[in-house]
């Protein structure tokens, strides 16, 4: 049986890749903005400058930290089953992350989030199968911005029971975030046992660390808190333009993410992940929806994998502003090409307008494209031996297959069940149900969803407990209070 | 004679070659030629030309951004003759670029600057994780026109304030228009702050810089 897979590089190529990746760190070196991670590479043998902030890592630093880090972690929910194994092709799914608008379902229109629209978009998540983990997706506006990052932590913390991929904009508020993770987990050793999170770190392109960003990487493997790399190389713009090149420097920089992450604790779980593009020669910007985007983000998880790392892209997103054709044909390809890649996790559901935008509805529709998309890679399997010439020969005359026990038996296994957001009716049906367009159609599921979602075990000790944390860090930053939540949550 | 070089140097800058640029340039100047009118008539004719050519689709940012370079690299090449027979190209402004304090986000300012630079701007750009007193200091020294000040992050996006309400303190702030900029600045953020002018894109920058300065 085969799982369908798609590898862009010959094994020459990627050899040939990890080798300049390698090459690289040497010569020129990578920059590294963080006193500490400077000084962890110096003690590691690596040359360094303070001055300049940076660092020459020989190959044989970088060749062990690849002999140490670990093949693959699970993330567990919040009840403690197993439920992302980054390993191997498994794939999974969650929305984009770090929004800074949202889609008005009236006006279709992006506006400012706000509290409510984060909660109402954690609970969406819950309540979609097709999603394995929650995002802090978006910014909420109604805090003030130094609390941005941890505050989506908090309202998901208390409305979720997926794992979640998130991240710290600061050093101080990533403490915070870590604080909270571990008030839910019992401690944080329980939290390195069985962790709930992933934090999102990135690199800056080309080849530099800022002092935020490592300083969260090397926090994050102190804690064993699963880091995800987040290279993100512009072909033309901020990297070399041929998509081979960008790869390249993808491997350089998150090689040296792996070589520091190691260095402060060996097995320490860390994820080869991205969100590379190529730079729009027209527009100046960073379309995600771009085919070899999609080609440069598939190649990296094949490097990745060859190094023996789980792996990470970010793609299922569109740079339209508003749902229509160009959403749908560029989540679509986008999805297509990184489940059949085998990422373990793709972020980016949700997600439009140059990673910049989510959307209630397009994570709906998205959330069939991922129903679709994990459909394809379990590929034809053979459900009976012979596969049907027993059938032909007992039904192959009479033709009524709708009413064996056969196809009762195996319908819901080899076809996925689309939601009523996909239309597949006749013209007459159609109509006859309002003549609805894609968007209107799962505007409708969203809000029936919403309706269905079940509060979680969350006690009320801990909601006070974290929402204490929260408010202690928003006074830190001048905010008196915090926006209330909903009525009788 | 001169129309032959004339053309060769707009040709330089259609092709975005700045070692060519820069040898034609000290040929004018061997020749005797005035180095405005090498400006005007010989290498401005390529900006132009590839102006209209990005607008209608045939360029694309390479190609515009290698115009630019050559164009710095002539008018570079012109500049100890322009200093010694003391003039100066006609400018259609100062503008003081930087990536506020704490963001290290650079491409796109630095893409604003080439824009900007390309359309007959004089631009100082100061980089990236710049505090607002060393923005304010070059403000001062070169007498800009304009500032423009970017910023990605939602935590980093406040600096831009900061720098307005500086100039405001030291009495500069009529003198000075403030453009701001980067992915996280909504139409709302410039009026909070009153600043004069935002654009979403690099190539919108240049017509709001016109813009604010009444041109």
């Amino acid at each position: 049986m085969i799982c369908p897979k798609v590898e862009l590089l010959d094994i020459d190529l990627v050899n040939q890749i990890i080798s300049e990746g390698i090459a690289i760190l040497e010569n020129p070196g990578i920059r590294v903005h963080n006193q500490e991670a400077l000084e962890i590479l110096a003690n590691a043998g690596a040359k360094v400058d303070f001055q300049a902030q940076v660092a020459w890592i020989p190959e044989k630093i970088t060749r062990q930290a690849l002999k140490t880090v670990p093949h693959e972690f699970t993330l567990f929910d919040l009840n403690g089953n197993p439920a992302v194994h980054y390993f191997g092709d498994k794939i999974h799914f969650d929305p984009g992350s770090g929004g800074l608008t949202i889609i008005d379902s009236q006006t279709e229109r992006p506006r400012l989030p706000l509290t409510n629209d984060l909660i109402k978009f954690v609970k969406l998540v819950e309540t979609l199968p097709q999603i394995d983990a929650q995002s802090t997706a978006f910014v909420c506006s109604d805090v003030t911005p130094e609390i941005g990052d941890l505050y989506r932590l908090y309202l998901a913390l208390i409305y979720m029971n997926k794992p979640i991929i998130t991240g710290a904009f600061r050093k101080d508020t990533w403490w915070t975030m870590k604080e909270m993770l571990s008030a839910v987990a019992g401690g944080d050793k329980a939290l390195a046992l069985r962790p709930t999170a992933v934090f999102d770190v990135c690199p800056s392109p080309p080849l530099l660390w800022s002092d935020t960003t490592c300083q969260n990487l090397i926090d994050c493997a102190r804690f064993s808190i699963p880091a995800q790399l987040i290279s993100m190389p512009l072909a033309g713009a901020t990297a070399p333009v041929t998509l081979a090149g960008a790869v390249v420097q993808h491997t350089a920089e998150s090689l040296s993410g792996v070589v520091i992450h190691q260095l402060v604790k060996e097995g320490a779980p860390i994820v080869w992940g991205g969100s590379p593009a190529i730079f729009d020669m027209r527009e100046g910007s960073t379309p995600m929806g771009a085919v070899e985007t999609w080609m440069i983000n598939s190649a990296c998880v094949q490097i990745g994998k060859a190094l023996g790392l789980p792996t990470h892209v970010y793609m299922g997103m569109s740079d339209t502003k508003i749902i229509d054709a160009q959403c749908g044909l560029e989540s679509m390809g986008s999805n297509f090409v990184a489940a059949v890649s085998g990422a373990n996790m793709i972020s980016g559901c949700g997600m439009l307008d140059l990673e910049s935008c989510l959307s209630f509805e397009k994570l709906v529709i998205d959330a069939e494209m991922i129903g679709m998309v994990k459909r394809f890679v379990k590929g034809i399997e053979v459900r009976d031996n012979p596969i049907a010439l027993s059938l032909m020969q007992k039904y192959g005359h009479k033709g009524e297959f709708l009413t064996l026990p056969h196809t009762r038996k195996w319908y819901r296994e080899e076809q996925y069940l689309p939601s009523e957001v996909i239309d597949r009716c006749s013209y007459e049906g159609w109509k006859s149900r309002g003549e609805k367009s894609t968007f209107e159609r799962a505007r409708e599921r969203v809000e029936k969803l919403i309706t269905g979602y079940q509060p979680t075990k969350v006690t009320e000790e801990l909601r006070q407990e974290l929402r204490a944390i929260t408010l202690r860090a928003a006074q830190s930053f001048g905010m008196q209070s915090l926006p209330p939540l909903p009525q009788g949550e | 004679m001169e129309k032959e070089l004339f053309q060769k140097m707009a040709q330089s800058v259609l092709d975005g070659d700045s070692d060519t640029a820069s040898a034609l340039a000290k040929e004018a100047v061997d020749a005797g030629i005035d180095p405005l009118d090498a400006i005007t008539k010989g290498f401005v004719t390529g900006v132009n030309k590839v102006g209209e050519s990005f607008a209608c689709g045939q360029a694309f940012l390479p190609e515009l951004v290698m115009a630019g370079e050559a164009m710095k690299a002539a008018v570079a090449a012109l500049e100890p003759e322009m200093q010694k027979r003391g003039v100066q190209p006609t400018m259609l402004g100062k503008v003081v670029l930087a990536t506020v304090e704490g963001d290290i986000h650079e491409i796109g300012k630095s893409l604003v600057g080439t824009m900007l630079s390309a359309s007959g701007f004089q631009v100082y750009d100061l980089g990236v994780d710049i505090p607002a007193a060393r923005i304010i200091a070059k403000v001062k020294e070169v007498d800009a026109d304009i500032v423009g000040l970017s910023a990605l992050l939602t935590t980093t996006m406040v600096k831009q304030k900061e720098v307005i309400d500086e100039l405001d303190k030291l009495g500069l702030r009529k003198k000075v228009k403030v453009m701001v900029g980067g992915a996280p600045v909504t139409r709302d953020w410039v009026q909070k702050i009153e600043a004069d002018g935002y654009s979403e894109d690099a190539i919108g920058a240049v017509a709001v810089a016109k813009q604010i300065l009444g041109l």
